[in-house]
């Protein structure tokens, strides 16, 4: 798909920035999502691109979070629901089956989560097991691989039959990531990846970021201003819900728009 | 430094008088708590261990005036009357605890849960009589099956409440990173949530099974007893609980020391029974 078209069509509206040499690979159109009677995000309008990492910045509770599982379909777990439209590589995500979705659509979460029942070779391929993938010779492959693009191979090649909660937290979110690129997604959705961790953790997971978007699309929530603007190529700023501002990276950590952006930014709210 | 509200001296005493009587007090309740247990292994060893031999495992019961004999039948009985009631009790227990803990946040849900708190409370007598009308007056005659179903009633609420409790404190990450991973929600039941949770669900079917195999008076018209040998599922079986009610309220000094040996015996094969099952069940990473 070539960006130049979609993009024109909708750029007034979404304010989403033009990237060059970057086709579009999810489309949010007017997105608003409800909990109930309560509406978490409206009128979201979100062009994303595919290989570039898109970081979602805001206060909490404007719905940075609830956004990135709208693309997932994670929210529907939970009972949220949502008008608008979501366009994922021209098709619309409601008419994919969810698990299907999830298998393209791979995410992150805030707190480590390997599961602690199985080892730290069968972490990294539990979502290939679990979906009938039995080929013992390729799956070892795939341990290797995988861990290797999380850059933890080194450090657990000699502890694979250990269990995946016996490692460090910084090293279960390294081991969190590897299961989720040894399904091969298209994207990754990362919720706050880096905030319980320390700041050593930090940076590499940040490093492996930087690793990461020449294969896949990633869209990054954070908290942590200088993080957005280390390793994202361009930045949205939520806030009550309503998309603010968004633009290249570094328009919006140098000249934004908005004031309410700068103010932000800068510290003086939120 | 000087203290800004100063104490009078003798509130500490006060406080450390209180606390040494509480602590006293706490002491003696636990002591009260084992010393049944330790009465219970004194009586049943000490009465219990002379008629414990070779002969008791191996051989059937004597007719009355003739000493010696064993219990083997019971002793196989019992063992018969757990597998049935856990073989029906615990994947009924195991799955219902599933559907409440993860589907049952409806009406449904709720009525089950009810019933199964309601069912808990239930005599087993009454589940005894009821296992009567529903399996023995049927098929006109008493029989091992009827008595495993009746324990398996038993069981059920055990284990479903126990399934539903160790279920629910499984976090919601691990489901979550299962979702993310495009897992079809039934495995993420099965071969995630029921793994994790797996240790507490063992415990769970230990007690229900633990809890069955000590029962007696269901089995009084269910599977009624059985002096010979006999290991067919469709005739009356001999189980350890119904040979010690019956010989320990007999009128024959031998009987009552057989009724000492079969409650010996009764406890051993719980304990070996919550070893193996210890054993089978051992994870090899903890959740």
């Amino acid at each position: 798909m070539v960006v130049n078209e979609q993009v024109n069509i909708t750029t007034e509206k979404t304010k989403s920035p033009h990237i060059a040499g970057s086709s579009l690979k999810i489309s949010v159109k007017e997105l608003s999502v409800f909990f109930g009677k309560t509406k978490v995000l409206s009128d979201i309008n979100i062009n994303i691109f595919e290989r570039k990492v898109l970081a979602i910045i805001g206060p909490s509770g404007c719905g940075k979070s609830t956004f990135l599982r709208s693309l997932n379909r994670m929210n529907e777990e939970v009972g949220g629901n949502f008008t608008g439209k979501i366009i994922f590589d021209d098709e619309d995500i409601m008419k994919l089956d969810p698990v299907y979705l999830r298998r393209r659509i791979g995410m992150v979460f805030q707190k480590p989560n390997p599961f602690p029942t199985m080892s730290i070779a069968n972490n990294v391929v539990a979502g290939l097991r679990m979906n009938g993938f039995r080929d013992k010779k390729k799956l070892k492959e795939i341990v290797e691989t995988s861990l290797r693009q999380a850059a933890l191979w080194d450090e657990v090649k000699d502890i694979l039959h250990e269990s995946g909660a016996n490692i460090s937290g910084g090293q279960q979110q390294r081991l969190c990531i590897a299961r989720t690129i040894a399904m091969q997604p298209e994207v990754i959705l990362m919720d706050e990846p880096a905030s319980a961790l320390d700041p050593i953790s930090t940076a590499k997971i940040e490093e492996l970021i930087f690793e990461l978007k020449k294969k896949y699309t990633i869209i990054i929530v954070t908290h942590n201003m200088q993080q957005a603007s280390r390793v994202s190529d361009y930045t949205a700023f939520f806030y009550m819900g309503k998309l603010i501002e968004m633009d290249k990276t570094i328009k919006i950590f140098t000249d934004p728009e908005l004031k309410q952006t700068e103010d932000y930014i800068s510290g003086r709210f939120g | 430094m000087e203290m800004k509200f100063p104490m009078k001296k003798f509130i500490f005493y006060k406080r450390r008088t209180a606390n040494f009587v509480m602590l006293s007090l706490s002491l003696l309740a636990a002591l009260i708590t084992i010393v049944p247990l330790v009465f219970i292994f004194y009586y049943t060893i000490s009465k219990g261990i002379s008629n414990l031999n070779i002969d008791f495992f191996t051989k059937l019961p004597t007719p009355v005036g003739e000493t010696g004999g064993g219990m083997v039948n019971a002793i196989v009985g019992t063992i018969i009357l757990i597998a049935i009631g856990g073989g029906i009790g615990i994947p009924v227990g195991i799955m219902s605890g599933t559907y409440l803990s993860e589907f049952g946040k409806n009406k449904f849900g709720i009525l089950v849960r009810f019933f199964t708190d309601v069912l808990s409370g239930i005599p087993s007598i009454v589940v005894g009589v009821v296992a009567y009308t529903l399996v023995v007056i049927p098929m006109k005659h008493f029989s091992a099956l009827a008595g495993g179903i009746a324990l398996a009633i038993l069981m059920i609420p055990t284990i479903t409440r126990t399934t539903e409790e160790m279920i629910k404190l499984v976090p919601q990450s691990y489901r979550e990173a299962g979702l993310a991973l495009g897992i079809p929600k039934w495995k993420i039941t099965v071969m995630i949530v029921l793994k994790t949770a797996w240790k507490g669900i063992a415990t769970g079917i230990l007690l229900g099974l633990s809890r069955a195999a000590g029962e007696t008076a269901p089995l009084l018209f269910t599977s009624l007893g059985n002096r010979f040998w006999s290991t067919d599922i469709f005739q009356p079986i001999a189980s350890l609980t119904v040979y010690i009610y019956q010989y320990s309220t007999a009128p024959f000094k031998d009987w009552n020391d057989q009724a000492w040996t079969a409650a010996l015996a009764l406890i051993l094969l719980i304990s070996v029974l919550s070893l193996v099952f210890r054993i089978i069940t051992r994870s090899k990473y903890k959740a």
